[in-house]
């Protein structure tokens, strides 16, 4: 049997709207899988620094700041440098559908704005993890 | 004649103001009550306040409309700002961007990503020239959503009003300076919670001694229930940390009555409208009775809870978002009902992007269409007396003062915010809420019921992408211009100063006055009080 998906839920930045990123991490978990939450205020070093040490499959940021543009590219530029190329980088908050399309061209995955339905997410998650097991072979 | 119509015969007496009709002439008397009413409720302007903290109201004045603005650089936001005042706001509120609520510099690491977006970047006294410029600070009150580093704009503001030539006591306004709350619910925080409850109370001494007609704190309830807590438990952790801020002051040994009557507070206006009413007016009764009972408080004014409102963000929609509108002004309704000193009304594009010119001119005229059209402003506390009302105010309070009650148990709103207490409750709340929702228990129009496909494009409203760079310039010219061993005297003296007791506003003006950064100031306070770091509570 694979093991449980394991995800970091990470707020990126100086942005302090945390109740998106909390109840987003409660459902997940309620959904079965592993999650590890960062608090506020992390750089993209930390996040991909602590994705590395909790061996996570996806990395779900949280923004409503303004900065996604910013801080995607950088979370997603340090995965790659740090061969974590094959977890999924996913996210939501206030993030317009354009700058959305943008990220997902570059490779990070879906990004869902306010009023998403969580079992949505888990759904997609649990779609996309096992796709990339699939690829990658990875447990 | 009997005691209750004297009183009521004395009440309409005080009123000033113009005698009211409704839109069909019918006449419309300042106060309704009978003398069950006077003697259960009591009279709007009179301990307890349940109805209001002023005798007549909005009979005899307006809510003040004070939008919420600022991006970008200061020259931008203060266009925003003038903008505003012609399409006839009352007062400012300014918004800062994150580096600056946090004391970075933008070229700070941590910064760099974030300038100018949330809201505008303040770094020194030029930049708070600039935001200013042209606005006559003894003739329009200034409202600065700013905490961790509210010492250092209340001082750059100060400084602004002596270059107009606005002397200090003609100075009017409101800094947020609510801390405890960053910890609980918004974040933006840089020192650690107890030095920095030391800040709070030397902002109060200092606007005590130096700035009798501003008010030095915002007790803020507002991002707690956007972050999810419930109505009761926005009234019962708002005023659980009202009462840690007149403490500290009071251990300080501030005399309750010299600070007490300018604390004010902040609220959220949410979907409910008759629940909305009831938290404002309960809200007013508890902290009435908590000042004069828990702090002997005698002037009356130490009673007052006065308020802004902002209606509430979380409540709007992505999907089908002019419908905001009408959900804005729904909130706005109960924050009037309810007895407002201010109100910010939210715009309609804000849960998509910044709001844009039209949308924040949209969300300004829903107010005004309720002041100049509806009729609501006619009589003082329109709902109060009606039995659902009074129950679920009742019900509203009993429920806030179990919080309250929960809150000391645990050695006070400090305490129970470093245990995650507060945290804890409010992320229970936000959760069962989202549950409600996804079960369609609760309803919320476009997202799980009258649904429609194909949302109209909303324009992204957007900073410009040179901003960031260009303030490191400016930054980098002003550490250049301006004379090093000045600024750096200035920056020993308050370091001095807070490693001791000595206050600390004193020492922060001389600092930006000596053209200290923002970072600076707030680099040289963290070499003594440190930098908190969140223990994250899930």
């Amino acid at each position: 049997m694979s093991r449980k998906i394991r995800v970091l839920v990470a707020k990126a930045g100086l942005d302090g709207h945390d109740r998106g990123a909390k109840v987003v991490a409660a459902a997940l978990r309620d959904a079965g899988m592993e999650v590890v939450y960062t608090g506020l205020h992390q750089t993209p070093e930390m996040i991909v620094a602590a994705a590395l040490q909790e061996d996570v499959d996806v990395i779900g940021l949280s923004l409503h700041s303004g900065a996604h543009m910013v801080l995607f590219r950088r979370v997603l530029e340090l995965m790659r440098e740090r061969g974590l190329g094959q977890v999924l980088l996913t996210g939501g908050g206030v993030i317009p559908e354009e700058d959305a399309v943008v990220l997902q061209a570059e490779g990070v995955g879906r990004i869902f704005g306010p009023g998403t339905n969580t079992g949505a997410l888990a759904a997609y998650i649990n779609t996309e993890v096992e796709l990339r097991r699939a690829q990658g072979g990875t447990p | 004649m009997s005691m209750p119509d004297d009183a009521m015969q004395r009440h309409r007496n005080t009123i000033k103001g113009t005698p009211r009709t409704t839109a069909s002439g019918l006449p419309v008397e300042p106060l309704y009550a009978d003398a069950g009413d006077i003697e259960r409720l009591g009279l709007p302007g009179q301990h307890p306040f349940l109805r209001g903290v002023h005798p007549g109201m909005y009979r005899e004045r307006a809510w003040t409309m004070r939008q919420y603005a600022g991006f970008g650089s200061a020259a931008e936001t203060n266009a925003r700002f003038r903008f505003l005042l012609a399409a006839g706001q009352t007062g400012l509120s300014t918004a800062f961007d994150l580096p600056t609520q946090m004391g970075y510099d933008p070229d700070h690491p941590l910064a760099t990503a974030e300038v100018g977006r949330v809201g505008v970047s303040i770094v020194s006294l030029d930049d708070a020239h600039a935001l200013f410029d042209g606005i006559p600070l003894d003739r329009v009150s200034t409202s600065m959503t700013i905490n961790a580093t509210a010492i250092v704009l209340l001082a750059l503001y100060t400084a602004v009003g002596r270059a107009q030539g606005v002397s200090e006591t003609a100075l009017t306004g409101t800094i947020q300076n609510d801390i405890l709350k960053e910890y609980a619910a918004r974040g933006t925080w840089r020192f650690p919670p107890r030095p920095s409850l030391r800040i709070v109370t030397d902002i109060f001494a200092a606007a005590g001694e130096r700035l009798p007609r501003f008010n030095p704190i915002s007790v803020s309830g507002y991002h707690m229930r956007e972050a999810g807590c419930t109505a009761a438990q926005e009234v019962g952790f708002t005023l659980a940390n009202g009462i840690a801020y007149v403490a500290a002051a009071c251990e300080a040994g501030l005399e309750v009555d010299r600070f007490a009557p300018r604390i004010s507070f902040f609220f959220n206006a949410h979907n409910d409208v008759f629940e909305e009413v009831a938290k404002f007016r309960a809200a007013r009764r508890m902290w009435a009775v908590l000042m004069k009972e828990r702090f002997g408080a005698k002037d009356p004014r130490s009673c007052m809870l006065r308020f802004h409102t902002q209606t509430a963000g979380s409540t709007l929609t992505a999907r089908q978002p002019l419908t905001n509108v009408v959900r804005v002004a729904y909130q706005a309704l109960a924050a009037v009902l309810g007895g407002t000193q201010s109100l910010h009304t939210n715009s309609w594009d804000e849960a998509l992007t910044l709001p844009s010119e039209d949308a924040a001119r949209l969300a300004l005229r829903t107010q005004q269409v309720l002041e100049c059209e509806s009729g609501v402003t006619a009589t003082v506390d329109p709902l109060g007396g009606a039995p659902f009302i009074e129950a679920l105010t009742d019900a509203l309070e009993a429920e806030a003062q179990g919080i309250i009650a929960a809150v000391d148990k645990l050695g006070g709103a400090l305490a129970a915010i470093e245990t995650g207490y507060v945290q804890r409750e409010i992320q229970r709340a936000a959760f069962q809420h989202q549950r409600a929702v996804e079960a369609g228990r609760t309803r919320v129009v476009g997202v799980n019921c009258h649904e429609q496909a194909g949302d109209a494009a909303v324009p992204v409203f957007r900073i410009d992408p040179a901003l960031a760079a260009e303030r490191c310039e400016t930054v980098k010219a002003l550490r250049a211009r301006r004379s090093q061993s000045t600024c750096d005297d200035a920056l020993a003296r308050l370091v001095a100063a807070a490693k001791g007791k000595e206050r600390l506003f004193a020492p922060v003006l001389a600092a930006v006055e000596a053209r200290a950064t923002m970072g600076e100031i707030c680099t040289a306070l963290e070499t003594v009080f440190g930098r908190h770091r969140e223990v994250p509570v899930l």
